[in-house]
């Protein structure tokens, strides 16, 4: 059945891609979203179905290399499941919703250039669950730089325009920094544990933990160093803080590719390796607190950016970005579950939005400045009641100190919770609490700019405004469902419930995590007396007593090169996510507060007083450009990188390349051989004497040489 | 006694066959009998490439002076073919110039029996013989055309060098003498045997390999090619650039290794001086040339360059490359002078490459087949030709020469500029006069074989390797 899901989208891609003149444009649409329905279909029958623990399918030996040995194999374990599910459900809505939103494009006047379109998609698919299924890191490796090829091809879909090459090439550039680092952390693991199979090096990393690695200028902490450079990885392929110019840049594709590749499936890839790397995680603490950081600061800067963007997409796209900066926070404190909790449901209601977006930029004819909406709730209804869930449930409305709300509101309150658990209350908590607001503010703005207030922009456009069709809304309508359920349905398993944690995640040793905690229970206890209604904590002491004892037998077996079982691994001294359940109430609820508060304050500038914005922008002139000009990363980069790189390139390709290499082989080519031809045919006079005074000379030389030379030896 | 004749069986039954040919020719209508002595010739030739290719073992005949080997017997079947091929592929050319002298397919067969004597040389005196058998011979068709001065003028450089050349081998071979005691190559290599040469020996050396280098015209010993090379008519200008050159390259590696084994490392930095500059001179000399004949004798100074490189190398290996490399060099040029010697304009005989211009429009077949073949001269894969200049650049490098092996890969980047010219001028060049390029079915053939050989060849060489390999294990032990 896995082999069915990885493999539908390959078929699909190829016959689309290569043979669509034999079955159409239409046989090529149809045919593409069939298997990737089909693949969804069986995806969730394995979600659904999986029991948490791990199954390896063979497919095929792949490289047998000295002691390199890799296998093509799925790895299916519950990280996979939730992979599978979410690539290939949003991948079948998003093939569906572009028969619609693809079906007219001016740029491609009378081109077949649906089928190349959905071919590149199931490519994507394909590389994707090829990334996710993943049972070694070369396989990995094929996956992340598949989907690396897949993104650069769709983001300079509309190749005729320059802006969409320049994007695609960035896109690509800024990757392969990323993807320089996780290639050296293979490369490293590799050396140190001597193989790139997953179980192998799992089982391994407590030693790595021990281990010294020289790198650059001094020796590092294996554990530390090999987590930090696969990190680098996630950084550029997730758009952390640094290695995140090309997200917003990537909005130059077709609106389904960014709802696809640059909100649900790609960037996650980076969250989905640092969880699928937990156990190396786990004894890499510094390369976690780093995690951490980089993950609050990016979700962060993420959200002050998207305060003030004007481009429909680009505002969602500094979303997508701040959000995954939650994710990593969370994988960061190593609470994997929740991060995957929070991947898991954003991908629902992002690919949400930017499908809605994409509805309201389709009905709008191609216009992207917010600027230019305006009132649209009555010319496209079912498309602002879609982003309408979308933004509550990005924005986390929900019941506080309940489980019932919108996805985004378990999921991100889950992160917050363990951010503030897992840091002692630090920096990431409030920044994550602040990014909270400013996420509220900058949804809000969207909805209110785009749907409510006055008709702003060219009024023919306006005019001639519409709704969707079915086509594009249906993909829509499965993704509320997603936005408003996936949250209250899963809660307990991914967070809520420690032992429903474990037994989904397949998790065996990790029921001691109150074992030696069992005082700072106590106080937790103490405190939280006051609100018992915090679920699982008494069943949780319990268990620690009962089983201390397997545990540690558990903990002793992968000490001694045993890989942990499960998808995920948690350290015996990480007890966030029993912290973080135990949080104080003004914890739990700062999130909700401050999503009312970035509500009301964007109800305000937006529908009470319009005039707000831009008198605010003329107040603090430099926040506001500061802002604008997305905290000035290109421009540094273009500065600090872009420039001199293009400098040395011209250096070299004009002094090096043009003067020395040319000008030495031009010299050699025009000058000095036509003049040993010259030479030659001067020698050759015609007269005998010269031949035989020639043959003398040689003769001479001949005896000279063996005289001084011959015999010696 | 009689074992002995049965072993020089193919050479006595040629010589044989050449007197009986002269005698009818002169006693018939002579030279009206010249195409069917140029066939009858060939087809000897051919019976014989048979007969010898099916010897077997090491056999020694008249006390040693004269050695039937492996090695010998792929020299022989290699120079007996190339001759037949370029008498058959000349002979249409030969009678338009009016050159259909009876005499001519003679001369090549006592010039052939030379070859074949010098190739299975176990003794100086044989060697000498075989090499003036050969040599006087060729002296006379170089000026076979004696209407035209080059002709003659070509005749008599090649005579007075010749015999130039062959003094300095003569006093090479008295010194030798001198030293060893013996001329037999077998009581040589044993006089050197306590691994000490002494200095008369080597200075005999010496000059035996300049009389040997005159042969093979290797630099700078190569003066004389070029002059004779345009001088001579263009089928004999032909058979000059083929068998005579392998027999040459075959004695001299005979010579090197039957009678001087033990100084390998004496001989070895000398051949390899000479492989290098007749490789660089023939790379740089020849972009001058605007006479394709001319052209073609820088030519096969280069290349004489690079099968000298797998005998510098001086293991099994590199005479196995060696031989390889001449196997398919002769292959080469029977091709490319089949098409040089059918170029003419209102009958009279072509030979400036600007006269190509456009040829590839006129006669896209043949202009495709002559790229092929310059391809493979100037060693551009996947043609056979990069085969061999691989196999001797191997060879060297395995014996730790690698600078010389890079100093052929430059040469032969820099010869690559000629080759492409003709090809330049072939398909590029500007408008002009046409050329006419009439052949006969058996040169048309040849052209067309010889250009398909380097293409097809590149499965597995048509088994030559395996050949040179046993050669090659005959002559190094």
């Amino acid at each position: 059945m896995a082999s069915i899901i990885l493999f539908a989208p390959l078929i699909g891609a190829l016959i689309a891609g290569f043979g669509h003149r034999f079955i159409g444009d239409k046989g090529a649409q149809t045919l593409t979203t069939g298997l990737l329905f089909l693949a969804a279909l069986l995806s969730w029958v394995v979600f659904l179905g999986h029991d948490g623990h791990t199954q390896t399918v063979h497919i095929l030996d792949w490289v047998q290399s000295g002691t390199l040995s890799v296998d093509w194999a799925i790895r299916l374990d519950r990280l996979t499941a939730i992979m599978l599910v979410v690539v290939t459900t949003v991948s079948s809505l998003v093939h569906m919703y572009s028969m619609g939103y693809m079906a007219h494009d001016p740029q491609f006047e009378g081109e077949s250039y649906r089928p190349r379109f959905f071919a590149y998609l199931s490519f994507f698919t394909f590389t994707m669950l090829m990334l996710v299924t993943a049972d070694n890191l070369l396989q990995m490796f094929f996956g992340w730089e598949g989907v690396g090829v897949a993104s650069y091809l769709l983001i300079g879909f509309y190749y005729k325009k320059p802006t969409a090459n320049a994007a695609a090439i960035k896109a690509f550039v800024v990757n392969r920094v990323g993807d320089f680092g996780f290639a050296l952390g293979i490369f490293g693991l590799y050396y140190l544990t001597d193989s790139i199979r997953f179980d192998d090096i799992f089982a391994a990393a407590p030693a790595l933990a021990e281990m010294e690695l020289h790198f650059l200028w001094r020796d590092w902490n294996a554990a530390n160093l090999l987590a930090f450079l696969l990190f680098v990885g996630a950084m550029g392929k997730s758009a952390q803080l640094f290695l995140h110019t090309w997200l917003p840049d990537a909005m130059e594709g077709p609106t389904p590719v960014s709802a696809l590749i640059h909100a649900a499936t790609m960037v996650t890839a980076g969250v989905f390796l640092v969880c699928r790397m937990s156990p190396l995680m786990e004894y890499a603490p510094e390369a976690q607190s780093f995690i951490v950081m980089l993950g609050a600061a990016t979700a962060f800067v993420a959200a002050t950016i998207g305060l003030v963007q004007n481009d429909i997409k680009r505002v969602i796209a500094y979303s997508t970005m701040s959000q995954l900066g939650y994710m990593f926070v969370a994988a960061g404190v190593g609470v994997y579950s929740v991060a995957m909790f929070h991947l898991f449901t954003h991908a629902f209601f992002k690919a949400m939005l930017f499908l809605g977006a994409g509805s309201v930029i389709h009905g709008m004819h191609h216009e992207q400045d917010m600027r230019n909406y305006g009132g649209l709730r009555h010319k496209m209804p079912k498309t602002f009641w879609a982003m309408m869930i979308g933004t509550m449930a990005i924005t986390g409305v929900g019941i506080p100190l309940t489980t019932i709300g919108f996805a985004g509101f378990l999921s991100k309150d889950a992160i917050i919770e363990s951010a503030w658990a897992g840091t002692q209350g630090g920096f990431a908590f409030w920044a994550l609490v602040i990014a909270a607001l400013f996420t509220s503010f900058y949804s809000w703005r969207l909805m209110f700019l785009t749907f409510f207030g006055e008709a702003r922009g060219d009024k023919h456009t306006h005019e001639h405004a519409h709704e969707s069709p079915m086509v594009m809304l249906i993909p829509l309508g499965v993704l509320a469902l997603g936005a408003v359920f996936s949250g209250m349905l899963w809660y307990g398993v991914f967070f809520g419930d420690h032992h429903k944690v474990n037994a989904w995640f397949g998790i065996e040793a990790h029921e001691m995590a109150d074992d030696g905690h069992g005082a700072a229970t106590d106080d937790h206890a103490a405190t939280d007396d006051a609100h018992a209604g915090t679920e699982g904590h008494e069943t949780e002491e319990d268990h620690a007593a009962t089983m201390a004892d397997p545990a540690h037998a558990a903990v002793a077996a992968a000490h001694h090169g045993e890989a942990p079982a499960g998808a995920i691994f948690m350290h015996p001294d990480n007890h966030v996510i029993d912290d973080a359940h135990h949080a104080p109430a003004w914890v739990k609820v700062s999130p909700f507060v401050a999503m009312v508060i970035g509500f009301l304050t964007a109800y305000w500038f937006y529908i009470v007083n319009p005039a707000m914005p831009r008198k605010w922008a003329e107040t603090v002139p430099h926040v506001h450009k500061f802002l604008l000009n997305k905290w000035y990363f290109d421009e540094i980069y273009d500065f600090v990188f872009v420039k001199p790189a293009f400098a040395i390139g011209r250096f070299l390709w004009k002094r090096g390349d043009g003067n020395v290499i040319d000008g030495f082989l031009n010299g050699v080519a025009m000058g000095i051989v036509p003049w040993f031809t010259r030479l030659a045919g001067r020698a050759q006079s015609g007269f005998v004497f010269t031949y035989a005074f020639a043959m003398v000379l040689g003769i001479v030389a001949l005896i000279t040489l063996m005289t001084l030379f011959g015999g010696a030896h | 006694m009689s074992s002995d004749i049965q072993i020089v069986l193919p050479e006595i039954l040629l010589a044989c066959f050449a007197m009986v040919a002269l005698l009818f020719a002169v006693y018939t209508s002579k030279d009206k009998m010249t195409g069917l002595l140029t066939w009858a010739t060939a087809g000897v030739m051919a019976a014989l490439a048979l007969m010898i290719a099916g010897g077997e073992g090491s056999n020694v005949a008249f006390g040693g002076m004269f050695v039937d080997d492996a090695y010998a017997r792929f020299a022989k079947v290699a120079i007996l073919l190339a001759a037949a091929a370029v008498l058959v592929v000349g002979q249409d050319a030969m009678a338009r110039r009016g050159l259909a002298r009876f005499e001519y397919p003679i001369l090549i067969a006592l010039s052939t029996i030379g070859m074949m004597m010098m190739v299975s040389a176990g003794d100086l005196m044989a060697l000498y013989m075989g090499l003036e058998l050969q040599s006087l011979a060729l002296y006379v068709v170089a000026s076979l055309n004696r209407d035209s001065v080059k002709s003659t003028e070509a005749g008599m450089k090649y005579f007075v060098l010749g015999a130039l050349s062959s003094g300095l081998l003569l006093y090479g071979a008295s010194l030798t003498y001198g030293y060893a005691g013996t001329t037999l190559f077998s009581g040589i290599i044993e006089a050197a045997n306590d691994g000490h040469v002494g200095m008369g020996m080597l200075i005999g050396l010496t000059f035996v390999m300049s009389g040997l280098a005159f042969k093979v015209s290797a630099v700078p010993f190569h003066m004389w090619t070029p002059d004779v090379y345009e001088g001579a008519p263009t089928p004999v200008t032909a058979f000059f650039a083929t068998a005579p050159k392998l027999a040459a390259m075959a004695l001299f590696a005979r010579v090197m290794f039957d009678a001087f084994g033990n100084a390998v490392g004496d001989w070895q930095q000398i051949v390899a001086l000479l492989a290098l500059a007749s490789m660089f001179l023939g790379a740089i000399a020849a972009i001058g040339q605007s006479n394709i004949k001319r052209l073609m004798a820088y030519s096969s100074i280069a290349h004489m360059g690079f099968a000298l490189l797998g005998l510098a190398a001086g293991s099994e290996f590199g005479v196995q490359a060696m031989m390889i490399y001449m196997a398919i060099y002769l292959t080469m040029n029977v091709g490319t002078f089949a098409f040089i010697m059918s170029m003419e304009r209102d009958g009279k005989p072509v030979t400036d490459i600007a006269a190509l211009n456009q040829y590839g429009k006129a006669e896209p077949l043949k202009a495709l087949a002559m790229l092929v073949l310059l391809f493979s001269l100037a060693g551009v894969p996947p043609m056979v030709g990069f085969f061999g200049k691989y196999a001797v650049l191997n060879a060297a490098i395995q014996s730790g020469m690698t600078w010389l092996a890079v100093g052929g890969v430059i040469a032969s980047v820099i010869g690559a500029f000629y080759y492409l010219r003709v090809v330049y001028y072939m398909y590029f060049g500007d408008e002009g006069e046409a050329l006419e390029t009439p052949m006969s079915p058996a040169a048309w053939a040849a052209l067309m074989g010889s250009a398909a050989i380097m293409v097809l060849g590149v499965v597995n060489l048509f088994g030559v390797e395996g050949a040179a390999a046993a050669a090659a294990a005959a002559l190094v032990n």
